[in-house]
């Protein structure tokens, strides 16, 4: 059995290799929100309110091009969504949690966090205090990303821009899907979502962040029926 | 842009992540539910890398011998063998850069 400190370390271990690129992610989008002209309370609050990258990115550009805000918070809710997916995955393992702790632990739930803590539940089931390993790839993404879009926003993108440093984003999730790559199931479903989110990506409010999922489960689900 | 309508977004967002956390239990969620999601990773992941790479900052596609498509291959391979976060990250951004600074400049 491990401690929860122990666990909470494991988890910051686990996610630090994404600040490589959540870093740079964290201080362009910091940058851009003072660049479109928007108070710098109020792109920090984002980070602190919203606490996610894409979904603030786009929120920014979206007013600032001149979209309403109920079109801006809807974006926002629709790109998020892919949480209610992870959060039916990690139900499984927080259960034994008290109410409040759930309502607590949810907010520092991301996408790097899910697939490094989900890939450490799946091999550690028996552990007591699983959770902490959630805590800490949760709270390292948050100083982190608090720290970084700040920096943006006080420094300016002091990232040179044709570094094309936004690239680092899609190399992340690379990192976290390329071993299943070995199964052929995981590959036709990866393919699924890849194709659908090119295919939907003009559709309203990004859903194709959420359309392309759906569709991949789909895949999925007749691939299972397929194996029987 | 107003506070209001950050607190509107947060508070959008605290509920996408809550809401499965916090309402679902274990006897909610059927064995054939449970196995579809062991896929959600390989099922919404690649919605994240696939416009990354394809689709540009203007959001039109981008030509087939972009170095992006170069570097994302790079990072494939590399991350393949290495299972190594940072090597893939950095073997996809060295190879983009590679092109895009000593190769099309």
């Amino acid at each position: 059995m491990l401690s929860k400190k122990q666990l909470f370390t494991k988890g910051m271990l686990d996610i630090s290799p994404h600040m490589l690129s959540v870093i740079p992610f964290g201080i362009i989008c910091g940058a851009i929100g003072v660049e479109l002209g928007f108070n710098p309370y109020l792109v920090y609050a984002m980070s602190f309110i919203i606490f996610g990258g894409a979904s603030q990115i786009v929120f920014l550009q979206l007013l600032s091009g001149g979209a309403s805000s109920l079109v801006a918070v809807t974006s926002v809710g629709i790109i998020n969504s892919r949480h209610l997916l992870y959060g039916a995955v990690l139900s499984e393992y927080l259960e034994k949690l008290s109410f409040f702790k759930k309502l607590l632990i949810s907010y520092v739930i991301v996408d790097q966090g899910f697939a490094e803590s989900n890939k450490f539940f799946k091999k550690n089931r028996s552990e007591e205090y699983l959770h902490y390993h959630l805590i800490g790839t949760g709270c390292t993404m948050w100083v982190c990303w608090q720290i970084a879009t700040l920096s943006g926003i006080i420094l300016g993108s002091f990232v040179p821009e044709e570094l094309g440093l936004k690239f680092a984003i899609p190399l992340t999730f690379i990192a976290i899907v390329v071993q299943d790559l070995k199964k052929i199931d995981h590959v036709i479903v990866m393919i699924t979502c890849g194709l659908s989110s090119l295919l939907f990506f003009d559709a309203p409010f990004k859903s194709y962040i959420i359309i392309s999922p759906v569709i991949a489960l789909f895949v999925a689900s007749l691939l299972l029926r397929l194996k029987k | 842009m107003s506070l209001m309508s950050i607190i509107f977004a947060g508070i959008l967002t605290y509920f996408t992540r809550m809401t499965m956390v916090a309402l679902i239990s274990r006897e909610m969620l059927g064995d054939k539910v449970k196995a579809v999601l062991e896929y959600v990773p390989s099922a919404v992941f690649p919605a994240i890398i696939f416009p990354g790479i394809f689709i540009n900052d203007y959001g039109t596609f981008i030509e087939m011998n972009d170095p992006k498509i170069f570097g994302a291959l790079v990072a494939v391979i590399v991350g393949y063998f290495s299972k190594n976060i940072i090597a893939t990250i950095l073997a996809g951004l060295v190879s983009y850069w590679f092109l895009i600074f000593v190769i099309f400049s």
